[in-house]
């Protein structure tokens, strides 16, 4: 749809479409922190100069001071999430430690000073490695301790001195006007504004380990409006247009101006909304909240499962538990929330067509799963299994027939006409709503629903474990051991036992005489 | 040929310039009828009428499990329905199966591309897709075989002009939805590499979707960098419902009918990539390019936990299919496992 023409409240003046970038709406939060924490007047922080050893450092503060502001005054919860964001401010440029390449935040008297806004990342530098050559070998040419290269610096030199061989003449020459210029100025100025050029050069070019919090999502480097445009150099340097270009993808879609389709569209779309129903916040407020309280007990985030969540104690019997078709209550209950639920577990998928079958209603249940299994299918097999379902549910004289409406009906029959996945939609609502009023309800009224969810049989057969083995004992001792001995019955559960002893009493009634009451009780 | 009557086509211009115009208000002024709409539901904060509901208590989340393995940074992971086994890719071009679990890799696949952006996990458990900066989803059957090639057995699903941003399979093995920075999202057939439906609305990329999670859903939505939420019915390719929020793009979507609360906080200032409900919808977890995740109740809108241990941006968040741990990829390298 186009974009409207719709001013963004409150913000509005702003008209480069650049302001909306992911990255920049960060970076102007990030200038807008930091420009109220150096605003002394308005309960910044005091920007001081420190007396150090033999010389004074100016304009430092320090790491405690920024972490007691950040938590003060963005109501940040803890220490630990104070230090984090200014960690992440420093990451970025913002801020940094006048004494250490790596930048992060520490909540201690270390000193820090702020960036310049020349420097901020949200002048979208991308400084070229020329630019940073000649920074390192300005460097080497200033005999002072604090301007003496790192390691990894003094290996960034010598690949550039070979990588730059036949320009290095020039380089030099750019780097020896750049010592010039600097010494021109003030001392104490040339101290701040050296620490803020290697701090900028410490997010262009970080020290090894360190994040380079440059890099872009490639998703977000096509929006660039103009990502050939040419880039400025820190140094002035003119652009040679020898820049590798960076991975962009040129826009397939060119903005276009809305055309009068286009807006037609936009018309009759909004026209839906208007009149599509729409709930009060408040109606929502509650079904999510009845919803949210029905499943808190299944959110193992919430409540502690049983046995215990495998990824805390190592043991995945969690599982197990889970995968074996023998459900627990608790999983029963989930079955009784709606007939969704129920039919979203496979365990209840089965008893739920395993009651329908001893009502011999169960051909509604069976064509549901055939048209959601239709869905599933490959296009090709689509419109051959199309068919099988009218075959067998809805055509004269079908083996499984549905009850359907006679409208549904029609409009089925009209939609096999050219058979696809979704030839069924409406029968296949109709069916579920069907379900859902009747044989659902009855369902959960059932004896076989109520003895899994009140888990009754487990608790019977515990007891008649013991009876059934006495039983068989005392039949054993009767009448031999003829049929018993082939089978291993201890490995047998009671229900089996009971139905083994039903399948033989009689192949043991003929043989020998038992009492009929054994045949009742089981 | 004789020129064409140059008033006459001036004044079909201003005929057509002044009806687009006409057309313009008439939008205009049906959106702010639809906002007055909206405000009039409005008529209560979530968590106003969330006050009565019990507060959580403390929560205690950490790390579980750690994978290592990727050579750069990870873009995008899914679980598998065995609710251990994951599927990550990341922009060195490589796709891992894990088991999450135990940390073993495997599978792996050389994708021909760098910035594999999307990967997804078969409902079955036998193929993963995945596609990026190659324009194109393709399926992996997965084989218990060590030593296949499955690069070999590939198979080349979708199509698209641009990059793919995300892709997931529906119900079953046999159907694929994937959204593509081409601005458009569509659903496949696997099998054949069909093409069943297209979803045309949005004016810029697209950058993510999800699919509703009922059985008897044919709903999905899909946001974008024009800031807005879409969603689709799967059968027509209608959009049945937009949102536009939000200051910028939109990197992650989890179903809704409306936009009912904003967690925000005035000391979280970097983006969400990448955000996931608990089993329950209790709990909204959020993966932050600040590093770290924020844990939020939905109900009463308050941060419920913080949680740092990524040393890089967290580019993808997923609660496991039974909701007992989420997974979260980063721009660090790794993936972990957090409960």
């Amino acid at each position: 749809m186009a974009e409207g023409s719709r001013d963004h409240g409150g913000a509005g003046t702003t008209t480069d479409p650049e302001e909306d970038s992911p990255n920049m709406i960060v970076y102007r939060k990030i200038e807008d922190i930091v420009t109220r924490i150096q605003d002394e007047k308005a309960g910044g922080v005091a920007i001081r100069t420190v007396k150090s050893f033999l010389s004074k450092i100016p304009s430092v503060v320090s790491g405690a001071d920024i972490v007691q502001w950040l938590m003060k005054n963005l109501s940040a919860e803890d220490p630990a999430e104070a230090i984090h964001l200014g960690s992440l401010i420093a990451a970025h440029g913002y801020i940094f430690p006048i004494s250490d390449h790596v930048l992060t935040l520490k909540d201690d008297g270390t000193l820090y000073r702020f960036q310049s806004p020349y420097f901020w990342p949200s002048n979208c530098w991308e400084p070229e490695n020329t630019d940073y050559a000649i920074y390192l070998c300005k460097r080497t040419m200033q005999n002072k301790a604090r301007l003496e290269l790192a390691d990894y610096e003094a290996e960034n030199l010598a690949r550039l001195q070979r990588a730059f061989a036949r320009k290095w003449e020039f380089i030099f020459m750019q780097a020896e006007a750049q010592v010039k210029i600097d010494r021109k100025k003030d001392k104490a100025e040339r101290k701040i504004l050296d620490s803020q050029e290697r701090a900028f050069w410490d997010v262009h070019r970080p020290v090894p380990g360190c994040v380079n919090t440059t890099e872009m999502d490639i998703r977000k480097c096509r929006r660039e409006k103009n990502p050939h445009r040419v880039k400025k150099s820190v140094y002035g340097v003119p652009d040679e247009g020898q820049s590798q270009p960076s991975p962009v993808h040129s826009s397939s879609q060119p903005t276009r101006k809305p055309t009068k389709e286009d807006v037609q569209k936009e018309i009759s779309f909004l026209n839906i909304q208007l009149d599509r129903h729409c709930m009060k916040v408040s109606k929502v407020a509650d079904s999510l909240m009845s919803y949210t309280e029905q499943f808190m007990d299944y959110d193992p985030f919430v409540s502690a499962t049983e046995p215990t969540n495998p990824w805390i104690s190592d043991d995945a019997s969690f599982w197990d538990v889970e995968a074996s078709r023998d459900p627990s209550q608790q999983r029963v209950k989930k079955w009784g929330f709606s007939l969704e639920e129920a039919l979203k577990d496979p365990a209840g998928r089965d008893q739920f067509l395993k009651f329908l079958e001893s009502e011999f209603s169960s051909e509604n249940l069976r064509f549901w799963l055939a048209v959601q299994d239709l869905k599933r299918r490959p296009l090709q097999d689509v419109s051959a299994r199309a068919q099988e379902i009218w075959t067998e549910f809805l055509a004269e004289g079908a083996p499984s027939s549905i009850n359907l409406d006679s409208h549904s009906y029609e409009r089925t029959s009209q939609n096999l006409k050219d058979p696809g996945r979704y030839s069924y939609e409406d029968a296949q609502e109709h069916i579920f709503k069907l379900m859902k009023s009747d044989s659902y309800a009855r369902f959960l009224r059932s004896n076989i629903y109520q003895d899994l969810l009140l888990a009754r049989k487990k608790f019977l057969s515990q007891q008649d474990d013991y009876w059934h083995s006495t039983t068989l004992k005392h039949l054993l001792s009767i009448h031999g051991y003829q049929i018993i001995k082939a089978l291993d019955l201890s490995a047998m559960c009671p229900r089996l036992i009971a139905r083994f002893l039903l399948l033989h009493y009689d192949l043991l009634s003929a043989k020998h005489k038992v009492e009929p009451r054994l045949m009742l009780y089981v | 040929m004789r020129s064409p009557p140059i008033p006459e086509m001036a004044t079909q211009e201003v005929q057509l310039s002044e009806t687009l115009a006409h057309l313009k208000t008439e939008s205009d002024t049906l959106k702010g009828k639809l906002e007055e709409e909206r405000a009039k539901l409005h008529d209560v904060e979530l968590h106003q009428v969330a006050e009565k509901v019990e507060g959580l208590g403390q929560f205690v989340m950490k790390t579980r499990r750690t994978l290592k393995g990727h050579g750069n940074k990870v873009l995008c992971m899914d679980w598998c329905k065995d609710k251990r086994r994951i599927v990550s890719s990341s922009q060195d071009g490589k796709v891992i199966v894990w088991d999450a679990f135990t940390t073993n890799k495997e599978h792996a696949v050389t994708m021909p591309c760098t910035w594999v952006m999307a990967c997804a996990y078969a409902p079955s458990g036998c193929a993963v897709a995945c596609g990026g900066l190659d324009n194109k989803c393709s399926v992996y059957p997965l084989s218990l075989d060590k030593n296949e090639n499955l690069a070999a057995k590939k198979k080349s699903v979708a199509m698209h002009t641009n990059y793919l941003s995300a892709c997931s399979f529906t119900n079953s093995d046999m159907q694929i939805l994937t959204s593509s920075g081409d601005g458009t999202c569509a659903l496949w057939d696997v099998e054949s590499g069909q093409l069943l439906q297209s979803f045309h609305g949005h004016a810029a990329d697209v950058l993510c979707l999800d699919l509703a999670p009922s059985e008897t859903g044919n709903t999905f939505v899909s946001g974008g960098c024009d800031k807005k939420a879409n969603v689709w019915d799967m059968r027509s390719g209608q959009c049945i419902q937009s949102f536009e929020t939000h200051e910028s793009d939109i990197n992650n979507s989890s179903e809704a009918d409306r936009e009912v609360a904003i967690y925000s906080k005035e000391s979280i200032i970097f983006g969400v990539s990448s955000v996931d409900f608990s089993l329950s919808g209790r709990l909204l977890f959020g993966g932050y390019n600040d590093y770290t995740i924020n844990v939020w109740d939905v109900l009463k809108g308050t941060r419920v936990s913080i949680l740092f241990g990524h040393e890089n941006r967290v580019s993808t968040l997923r609660v496991s299919p039974d909701g007992t741990a989420f997974c979260t990829g980063s721009w660090d390298h790794t993936l972990r496992t957090w409960a």
